[in-house]
């Protein structure tokens, strides 16, 4: 054998280590888990309570005792950044959880059924997408008011159409294989073909999207606050907190940088979380 | 009887042209005998199959059971009669579904017996196929492509059928796997009185199993008999070529290998006359004017070809 069929023969076997898939799993799990327990014991956690105003202590820098400083108001800024975690949270599962039950209603209907009622259901998705959604939604939050229900609900509303088109998408494919025939040939009728046989088959692509829709729905929720159309004063958001961090960035940066980490480091994880479990269920990308 | 698709094509779908995927087909099957269904892919084979289960609606023509029309039998009542084994095994099992619930499937459905009366016919299926009672609470991914075909036919058998489609059941498994299944499905036949229509491209297998065989090209039937019968003397041209491109282990039995020239013809647009006439090695004058009905040439053998 020589010395270039070797070579190409090595690089030819030579693939993605597993390991590195697995430490980004590891990782973005890691932030997720790390995160997601901050913020549920954020009430024991806390060193102070959130909106207690401390005008003793003004926007003292970090310190051991104030571990990530004190705002405009003497408020610790770590017990903030920890009960803003439990709003990020809270609105991303939540938000989330309504745009994929919405999306994998519509798009299991899309799929099985076809003809009219695909149509139907598309061109909604269609039109939906027409609209910028963050636009959309900062004009629904204007026009209700900019409660945590109300975030919850419009970024939910607005954030369905990926997993409609997905799980349609992969209903027109189940919906052709030969158990799914068999079924017919016993006498299985629709509901049971579509929650026996085609959900449980088009559930981990949903999976992937709806860990990836968390990310891009903390961030929504942060950039309301931001605007100020979000949670509101007193209470914690990382949107409001970078909001009242801007208006002294010269003289306490630790108001702007450590909410922003927080919202930088959680939508990593959840992105990263998202990837590698895309790449790890997904049995097209498996050699 | 027939089945057309429509194909819609051109702008705004105005062209509309049918591709007669089985056309003018009229078969009878026996109460307990099986019949072989040979051709090439692409001959309508699994289509007629699918139209017989009901699967796919058919255009023209009709398919009595159990001497009714199938639109006469009540939807319910005549799934249980009739069940399908697919050709790929890795397909026709859902992959997240344990194996008793897959073989449990038909009796859920028809609410059949207590739940521990099901779970008993289960045990009692997987024995029948030969498997393992504690493989019931595997999922699919776990067992091999003859387990899982035992499987698919230990599901086929929950309810009781008559008759059973078998589509290209072997195909898909190894030769030392696609005897065992063919044994199975042998020694099922005689103790549950089942009828089987068996399609295959592969005539060796086709011949161990068929008591009459129908050779199928594009969309049309060309010969049918005893499959003894058939396989001894063709009498098709197109029968003649099948037969002579099977592999024999026997290095004295050389036969002449009858070549085919040319491609399958579209079925959107079949050759005038006897469809086989653009490869047929026989052809003459008549064949692409006329087109041959099915005749009987002899004892229980029907032949369309004009040589006879």
């Amino acid at each position: 054998m020589t010395w270039f069929s070797r070579t190409t023969r090595r690089r030819a076997l030579k693939r993605p280590s597993p390991w590195s898939r697995h430490a980004l799993l590891a990782v973005g799990g890691f932030i997720v888990g790390l995160m997601s327990v901050g913020a549920l014991l954020a009430p024991w956690l806390a060193p102070f309570d959130p909106n207690l105003i401390n005008v003793d202590a003004l926007l003292r820098a970090p310190s051991a005792e104030h571990l990530m400083g004190t705002d405009a108001l003497g408020r610790d800024v770590f017990s903030r950044i920890l009960f803003g975690g439990r709003v990020s949270l809270w609105v991303g599962f939540v938000a989330v959880g309504i745009a994929t039950s919405i999306g994998l209603v519509l798009g299991l209907m899309a799929g099985y059924f076809g003809r009219l009622v695909d149509e139907i259901i598309m061109r909604g998705v269609d039109v939906m997408l027409c609209f910028p959604s963050f636009f959309l939604i900062l004009a629904v939050i204007a026009f209700l008011e900019p409660s945590l229900t109300n975030i919850m609900v419009v970024i939910g509303l607005t954030g369905w159409m990926g997993v409609a088109r997905l799980v349609r998408a992969e209903t027109l494919t189940i919906r052709e294989r030969d158990y799914v025939l068999a079924a017919r040939a016993a006498g299985a009728g629709s509901g049971r073909i579509i929650f026996r046989h085609i959900l449980p088959n088009a559930l981990a692509p949903v999976l992937v999207s709806a860990t990836l829709g968390v990310a891009g729905a903390i961030l929504t929720e942060s950039s309301l606050s931001f605007l100020g159309l979000g949670v509101q004063p007193p209470d914690a958001s990382w949107g409001n907190m970078l909001l009242e961090g801007k208006e002294v960035l010269g003289i306490a940066w630790w108001l702007s940088v450590f909410p922003g980490l927080a919202i930088l480091v959680t939508v990593l994880g959840y992105n990263l979380l998202g990837e590698s479990l895309r790449d790890l269920l997904d049995p097209r990308l498996k050699q | 009887m027939g089945k057309h698709y429509k194909v819609t094509s051109g702008l705004l779908g105005l062209k509309t042209d049918a591709v007669r995927a089985v056309d003018g087909v009229s078969l009878t099957v026996s109460k307990g005998e099986t019949l072989g269904l040979v051709g090439e892919s692409g001959c309508g084979k699994s289509t007629l199959a699918k139209c017989v289960m009901g699967l796919e609606s058919i255009s023209s023509g009709r398919i009595v059971f159990q001497d009714r029309d199938v639109s006469d039998w009540p939807e319910k009542a005549l799934r249980r009669k009739m069940q399908m084994i697919f050709q790929d095994p890795y397909s026709s099992l859902n992959p997240r579904q344990k194996i008793g619930s897959i073989i449990r499937e038909g009796l859920d459905i028809h609410s059949i017996g207590t739940r521990a009366e099901r779970r008993a016919r289960v045990q009692e299926l997987l024995g029948l196929v030969g498997l393992r009672p504690e493989h019931g609470t595997r999922y699919p991914h776990e067992f091999s492509g003859g387990q899982r075909q035992r499987v698919a036919v230990a599901r086929t058998l929950a309810l009781d059928p008559d008759l059973i489609v078998c589509d290209e059941p072997v195909s898909a498994l190894d030769v030392s796997v696609q005897a065992q299944i063919l044994r199975l499905l042998k020694t099922l036949q005689t103790r549950l009185d089942l009828t089987y229509v068996f399609i295959s491209h592969d005539l060796s297998v086709v011949s161990h199993i068929a008591d009459r065989v129908a050779v199928m090209y594009l969309g049309r039937i060309m010969e049918i008999g005893p499959g003894a019968d058939i396989f001894a003397t063709p009498r098709h041209p197109y029968t003649e070529a099948l037969l002579s491109a099977v592999l024999t282990p026997d290095p004295t039995r050389r036969t002449e290998r009858i070549p085919l020239s040319g491609e399958l013809p579209s079925p959107m647009n079949p050759p005038s006359g006897c469809p086989f006439h653009p490869r047929c090695p026989k052809a003459f004058e008549r064949c692409p004017q006329e087109r041959p009905e099915l005749r009987e040439t002899a004892p229980g053998v029907q032949v369309a070809c004009w040589l006879y």
